[in-house]
């Protein structure tokens, strides 16, 4: 026992190491490559294919599929400090849904795709899946599913044999092109497809848990997305507030405007603890306290921290040429997707009630699980 | 000025973990027993009592060396202590003082003679401190303080007024700032800390009434009043170090965001196991807080252990946590149907009520919120 524990520590080290790697590399390519011109052009149009490529290259979409399965090996903790880099970058290709649905279809005995990939929150629907004799029915609706024009999309299903995942390729649905407040695309989808029994390779069968975990991976994706765009809008509004001069000095002078940002960064400050939380107990029996607390704190957070820069801001950040809505815009969007504030709170406090006083203590420190 | 604050998470050594079953169990033998009432303001409730078998039990200044009176535990047992009391709201006001900051700083900055005087006494749960801060002119602008001691043959002669002093008229000791040269260079020099026995003569206190009805606050005048020369911490004209390391005992610890715990308990065991929409939505917002705060609170606590001054966390834990529980009593009359009084023969009713008037104070003592944004302020680079 003490030698394979003495392993696993060396492979978690190790991996330590690569994260940091990583994190460095794709932070650079961030900074170089997105710029607020490229930002702008990609609410015009769809994702950035040649940020993509280079997301590929460096073999990104694999950073969470395991090892064994051909890919990077990185746990849900690691993984997050990437997206959350992606969030303060508001990167505007989908590497954070396809590293997380590569993450989903593999573990659930899939086989790694290349290209842009994608998962619909359960919330926005289901698919219903019929046995026709020899074929398969697969239909349903899916509202807003991310970025759904660029590749493959990943959707939790359900019907009479059980629960499942399944991979769609862009051919197999029909789409009503959306985009998201922040112009990130989120189309409506429609699938009806006849498919050849075993559908091996398209439909695979997962428990209870697993499609739990779809909707509390897609939460805390977003959450850490949030985290990572709270720091960037809280960096522009400090540096704004040392540029922009009235009444003869420095905005940031002003105890009013310090105030301001000393509430933007406590709450961003309490958010990227939950969502770091949440990261590290991601496979534990903390889990979904865990999910539902970042994504809960995150979104309360997001609105605080966006109302705030504007107001700091005052006319410019109302504008489409300065960049803060670039990452506003994503706040706003992303505390909705996955459940938004209430639906996390309302299950926490369902749990916590049930539970009773007594019990709130001890779950707060992870000793009793849900 | 980076952005990436230090909230990492707090792997609790063996140590801290055993002594979580000690005090449980201690806390647990305390209740059964009866020998407390689960205190509405645990943190706030005087039990002299209550201090002398905690002391006893050696949950009293624990990580101060052997020969003072500790046990040599660690910072974070101590944290996992403190921690425990408050989530039991037991009534810890009598030692809360000097075994947060008084005692510490003492440890760290007094003569032998003053380490042998109070420490044991501290420890064991028989000794009282107060702080000596704000006057009547000075409050948040501590640099202000105008309480002045004079050089005398061996030692020091203070004149002047404390004000807000909570305890005074029960502590045996108190650390109060004082001028002891005038502000030439800056404002914060010519400050020094001094050790002050209340059993001297030269020293009276006034009662002030809090809001509650409460006789917790006193006015403390000093006239003529003896300090001898080792009774000074530090350095002469230290006095501004020495008081913010002070102050940094006092903004970090858990009491800054679990004073209502009792509030929240309380009303989660009213609403029961069937908790309407808005119940469900609010009680798990209040869990949501609480959670992210106790994690910030431990890696603070996690970063002051590795001999780091995380000053900027510290003042971002204060700042949320006081808001927070702050907000607690204005969410429980939203939930819970309550006119508030004081006299209610329902204790939950009794509970809200004393936490409703209590709730004021949390933003504005150990430096106000005001002051806690301006150090964050600092901490951002834009002050």
């Amino acid at each position: 026992m003490p030698v394979q524990h003495d392993i696993a520590e060396d492979a978690s080290a190790e991996r330590d190491e690569i994260v940091a790697v990583m994190i460095d590399q794709v932070g650079r390519l961030l900074a170089s490559e997105v710029s607020v011109e490229r930002l702008t052009a990609m609410e015009r149009g769809d994702a950035v294919p040649e940020l993509w490529d280079k997301f590929a290259e460096l073999e990104l979409p694999l950073a969470m599929v395991p090892e064994n399965a051909g890919g990077i090996g990185l746990d849900i903790a690691q993984g997050m400090r990437l997206i959350r880099l992606c969030g303060y970058h508001a990167a505007p290709a989908p590497l954070v849904e396809t590293m997380l649905s590569l993450h989903l279809w593999t573990r659930a005995g899939g086989e790694p795709i290349s290209g842009p990939m994608t998962f619909a929150s359960p919330r926005a629907g289901r698919l219903q899946v019929e046995s026709l004799g020899s074929r398969l029915r697969v239909y349903g609706k899916l509202r807003r599913v991310p970025w759904s024009n660029d590749g493959h999309l990943l959707a939790a299903g359900e019907g009479r044999e059980g629960r499942a995942i399944i991979l769609l390729p862009a051919s197999a649905f029909e789409k009503v092109s959306r985009r998201s407040i922040a112009n990130e695309s989120r189309a409506d989808v429609t699938v009806d497809l006849a498919l050849d029994e075993p559908a091996k390779g398209v439909v695979l069968p997962i428990d209870a848990q697993a499609m739990e975990d779809v909707l509390q991976l897609g939460a805390l994706m977003r959450a850490q997305q949030m985290v990572g765009a709270m720091q960037r809008v809280l960096d522009i509004s400090i540096g704004y507030s040392q540029e922009r001069a009235q009444f003869g000095r420095q905005i940031s002078k002003f105890q009013a405007v310090q105030h301001m940002l000393a509430s933007c960064a406590t709450e961003y400050a309490a958010a990227s603890a939950a969502a770091e939380q949440a990261g590290e107990l991601w496979g534990r029996a903390g889990q979904e306290l865990a999910v539902a607390v970042a994504k809960a704190r995150c979104g309360e957070a997001a609105g605080h921290v966006a109302a705030t820069a504007h107001q700091i801001h005052g006319a410019i950040a109302f504008t489409k040429e300065y960049m803060l809505h670039h990452f506003t815009r994503r706040l706003w969007s992303w505390r909705d997707e996955f459940g938004n504030e209430t639906f996390w709170q309302s299950r926490l406090g369902h749990l916590v009630c049930t539970k009773g006083g007594a019990a709130l203590w001890p779950l707060l420190l992870g000793e009793i699980a849900i | 000025m980076s952005t990436d604050f230090r909230f990492a998470s707090l792997q609790l050594p063996p140590s801290a973990i055993e002594i979580r079953r000690r005090i449980r169990a201690f806390m647990r033998e305390e209740l059964d027993a009866g020998r407390y009432d689960p205190q509405i303001s645990s943190w706030n409730t005087w039990d002299e009592e209550f201090t002398r078998r905690a002391g006893e039990a050696g949950f009293i200044g624990m990580v101060w060396p052997k020969e003072y009176g500790g046990s040599g535990a660690t910072d974070l047992d101590r944290f996992v202590v403190i921690e425990e009391m408050l989530a039991h709201s037991a009534p810890c006001f009598a030692h809360w003082v000097a075994d947060r900051q008084t005692g510490p700083q003492i440890l760290r900055f007094g003569s032998e003679r003053i380490k042998r005087t109070y420490l044991p006494a501290i420890a064991a749960g028989r000794c009282y401190a107060a702080i000596g801060m704000s006057e009547p002119n000075s409050g948040s602008d501590l640099a202000s303080v105008q309480t002045r001691a004079t050089r005398c043959s061996g030692g020091w002669r203070i004149n002047g007024t404390k004000i807000w002093t909570s305890s005074a008229h029960r502590a045996h000791v108190m650390i109060a700032l004082v001028r002891t040269a005038p502000a030439n260079g800056g404002r914060h020099d010519g400050l020094t800390q001094l050790v002050i026995d209340t059993s001297v003569p030269g020293i009276t206190c006034r009662p002030i009434y809090n809001l509650c009805g409460h006789h917790d606050f006193n006015e403390v005048h000093f006239q003529d009043y003896f300090v001898p020369d080792d009774a000074v911490l530090g350095e002469v004209g230290q006095g501004w170090k020495l008081v913010n390391h002070e102050l940094s005992f006092e903004r970090s610890g858990p009491d800054r965001y679990m004073s209502d715990f009792r509030l929240i308990l309380d009303m989660v065991d009213r609403i029961g196991n069937r908790p309407d929409a808005l119940q469900s939505v609010e009680v798990g917002r209040l869990f949501a807080h609480l959670s992210a705060l106790r994690r910030m609170s431990a890696g603070v606590a996690g970063l002051l252990a590795q001999g780091q001054d995380p000053y900027l966390e510290a003042a971002i834990v204060k700042d949320l946590g006081t808001s927070f529980e702050q907000s607690v009593p204005e969410i429980a009359r939203r939930l819970i149907e309550t006119q508030p009084s004081s006299e209610d023969d329902d204790a939950y009713g009794r509970c809200y009520t004393e936490t409703r008037l209590f709730a004021p104070g949390y933003t504005i003592r150990g430096g106000t919120r005001e002051i806690m944004r301006g150090v964050i302020a600092r901490g951002l680079g834009v002050r």
